[in-house]
């Protein structure tokens, strides 16, 4: 039974837990809702609760476990020798799911019935014959055992399915009796869905916070893998990063600091850049811009915000690269040798940061309360003075909030980076020099024919690990100046 | 009481013109907040705006040092001078006229810094202090003037938006009186105090009218009868009556006063 058509029947039973919840609960007080402990519409909600929460937690560990199970039993199936020198267990596997879900499109499609796609079959050319013709994909020849296993597949998924769809309206309906049987004047439902409610909120922040452990805890695997392979301290202390290719041999130098220099570089540009204009142009937008101007230029402004970084990118490689080789280029001043530097990437993340920056303290500035204001003008102080002394002042723990988050997209932005500042890595304070970074080398020692158990693949994870780390520390920097700056002021 | 106060006003100086307004309007778009109000007040003397919520005490109170000027919709017409001089003459600078006439808010607005900060910051941004020695006796001489010191001397590097109602309040009046202003405009500064802060802030309006004028906002019968000389009666943006605060408090001309200082309408 499809899942949608399980859904719906549950639905139906939660829709007609609710009322038969909420008349019951009101005929029990013969329709005096005055001496009902909650409104009418609570002992309803109770029922579906009821009936939906169980039901839906069950379903959905049922789809978890189940494919394990599954895939576990199906894999004992085949033998050894059916897997073929240069394939694994994984490959032919897959091969299995997909000839399964060929025998169920062959079978929608009318190629072949139902009872011919579950019962054995001989002739191995016919079953891919009609499978093929259903449109179902085959790649290699279908062997007996791999048949077996998908058919094998194929019946364990259907009973499967039809058990968990018979337990979930079970329990579906044993939810609805549970919730109607409540349903008194006395009992408390207001304060039941109340709970429910919490415990949606509660899901809801433990998903967003397990996403988050999960993510460093594939990290962190993977990381230990590469420590394993390559010493840490080479790595966090190695000043030199030369990956040599997978597959050719040789040694790789993999120190990070070059990467974590020029990640560090390139931010400093880029904010040195962002934070002050941004900041004024808030400050301008905000305090001295009227509502005219400001309902055009705030718009404006963060159009540079949508745009992707990719379109950055080629901004940079075709337009501030060659400029800024005009000045400082062999023709001009003679610090740069090509159109890709730290100058490059970070003028043009700077500017792509201006409105984060800008938005965001426009939004604080404005936040802070006009009393404020009128207390500094009556005392006789200029907008400048009142600017500088108490709006700033008092929006300064959002502002820094606002730099530190420009500041953590300029660590982690690639594309500027992989078209405008190089891909060398280098350890140099000239900024006219092309530089790379921390994300810009995990995407290139990950994409191409990287053996992922090489130390030089591997590397990609302990970069971000440390990525990761960086801008952790960088915002619990943050909250920590805003707390303080806080509770002195509030 | 009252008598005491009328006779204590007065003298040669206490006379002498400090504000004139003249037809004066104010428009808050197209609400027409305060009209056709002429009214002249004196030096050395203590004022009391009186009259029903929303009649428009605040908003000519603020007219008088152009602090309606922050209001985008706000207009004023009419002619008010300070001395003789228009302030709403094109030469007139706003910031120089608001040192000149200090203001304390409806509400409590203590800024986001220290106590000391708080009070220091009228006095370093127009230099009234030579070197920090000369900045804490101001802000000592500030504090005790607003009957606050004794509570806030240990620890003036607290913020001042962590006081309380009452203390932000005279914190706020502190902050005022530092600046050295001509005029003082309070609006209902004792709204938020208790009997015996208000007693004291009360003492320290006198005190002002030594060598200021005052002009207070209040809802307090009795604040206005007993620091003030002068009663100006607003009623939906009109000023029905002026005059000698015991005559308005024991023989009102207006129906409009009568009713309203013996509570009929409010
Ligand atoms: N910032 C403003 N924007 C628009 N209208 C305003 C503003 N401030 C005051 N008004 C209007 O002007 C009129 C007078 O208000 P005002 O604040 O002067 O009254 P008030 O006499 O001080 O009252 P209260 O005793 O309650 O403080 C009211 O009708 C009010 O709605
Ligand atoms: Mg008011």
């Amino acid at each position: 039974m499809p899942i949608l058509w399980l859904f719906l029947i549950v639905l139906a039973i939660a829709a007609a837990g609710y009322v038969i919840g909420r008349s019951r609960a009101v005929a029990s007080v013969g329709g005096d809702h005055r001496k009902m402990h909650s409104l009418a519409s609570f002992y309803g909600s109770n029922v579906a609760i009821k009936v939906f929460v169980p039901a839906f937690l069950f379903t959905i560990a049922w789809l978890l476990v189940q494919p394990i199970v599954v895939n576990a039993t199906v894999s004992d199936m085949i033998p050894e020798a059916a897997i073929a020198d240069n394939s694994s267990r994984g490959l032919v596997m897959a091969e299995v799911r997909r000839i399964a879900d060929g025998l169920d499109s062959a079978v929608a499609a009318g190629g072949m019935s139902a009872d011919f796609a579950r019962t054995p079959q001989t002739d191995l050319d016919d079953v891919t014959q009609r499978i093929k013709d259903a449109g179902g994909v085959v790649t290699s020849d279908i062997t007996a055992p791999v048949l077996n296993a998908a058919q094998r597949y194929r019946a364990m998924n259907g009973t499967g399915n039809f058990i968990m769809s018979g337990l979930a309206i079970l329990i579906a309906l044993g939810g609805a009796w549970w919730g109607i049987r409540e349903s008194h004047a006395d009992f408390r439902a207001r304060n039941t869905v109340e709970t429910s409610i919490r415990a949606l909120l509660i899901g809801a922040a433990s998903i967003a916070i397990l996403t988050t452990l999960g993510i460093v805890l594939s990290l962190i695997f993977n990381t230990i893998e590469f420590f394993r392979l390559y010493p840490a301290a080479d790595f966090f202390f190695g000043t030199n990063w030369a990956p040599s290719f997978s597959g050719r041999g040789g040694s790789s130098d993999l120190g990070v600091l070059p990467l974590l220099w020029g990640t560090f570089y390139i931010s400093i540009v880029a904010l040195a850049v962002a934070v002050p204009i941004g900041l004024f142009a808030a400050i301008y937008l905000s305090e001295y811009a009227s509502k005219r101007v400001r309902s055009v230029a705030k718009p404006l402004l963060e159009v540079l915000a949508g745009i992707p970084t990719i379109v950055y990118g080629l901004f940079a490689l075709l337009t501030v690269g060659p400029l800024l080789l005009e000045i400082f280029g062999k023709d001009g001043l003679g610090w740069m040798q090509a159109g890709t530097a730290v100058m490059t990437a970070g003028l043009v993340m700077g500017i792509m940061l201006i409105p984060f920056v800008s938005s965001l303290s426009d939004d604080i500035i404005n936040a802070v309360p006009q009393a404020l204001r009128d207390g500094s003008y009556g005392l006789g102080a200029t907008q400048s003075e009142t600017i500088k002394q108490v709006v700033l002042p008092a929006a300064l723990p959002g502002i820094v909030g606002a730099i530190l988050l420009a500041a953590s997209r300029a660590i982690g932005e690639t594309m500027i980076v992989v078209l405008g500042a190089g891909a060398a890595a280098r350890l140099s304070l000239n900024p006219f020099e092309a530089m790379t970074t921390v994300t810009a080398k995990i995407v290139s020692q990950l994409t191409g024919d990287a053996d992922f158990a090489s130390p030089e693949a591997l590397v990609a994870f302990a970069l971000g690990m440390t990525l990761f780390v960086i801008t952790l520390a960088l915002n619990v920097l943050a909250l920590y100046i805003v707390r303080k700056y806080r509770e002195q002021y509030e | 009481m009252m008598k005491d106060n009328a006779d204590e006003r007065i003298g040669v100086d206490a006379m002498d013109i400090k504000f004139a307004a003249k037809d004066v309007q104010v428009y808050y778009a197209d609400n027409h907040a305060i009209k056709d109000v002429s009214v002249d007040i004196l030096d050395k003397t203590v004022t009391a705006f009186i009259g029903p919520s929303g009649c428009g005490k605040s908003t000519f109170l603020r007219s008088l040092n152009r602090m309606n000027d922050t209001i985008p919709i706000c207009r004023v017409e009419g002619d008010i001078r300070l001395d003789g001089q228009d302030i709403n003459a094109p030469e007139v600078d706003p910031v120089q006229l608001r040192a000149k006439v200090g203001m304390v808010f409806q509400k409590p607005n203590p800024f986001p810094k220290s106590i000391y900060d708080n009070v220091a910051y009228g006095p370093r941004i127009h230099g009234l202090a030579r070197g920090k020695a000369e900045l804490d006796e101001i802000v000592e001489k500030s504090l005790r003037r607003a009957a606050i010191w004794d509570e806030v001397k240990d620890r003036l590097d607290a913020a001042g938006t962590g006081l309380s109602g009452g203390q932000q309040q005279r914190l706020c009046i502190a902050r005022a009186v530092a600046t050295e202003p001509e005029v003082l405009l309070m609006d209902e500064p004792c709204s938020a105090l208790d009997p015996i802060a208000t007693a004291q802030v009360e003492e320290l309006i006198d005190e002002l009218r030594q060598s200021y004028s005052v002009i207070i906002v209040t809802h307090s019968m009795q604040q206005a009868a007993r620091v003030s000389q002068k009663t100006a009666f607003f009623h939906l943006g009109n000023l029905v009556e002026y005059g000698d605060t015991t005559d308005i408090f024991t023989n009102p001309r207006d129906t409009r006063t009568e009713s309203y200082i013996t509570g009929r309408i409010g």
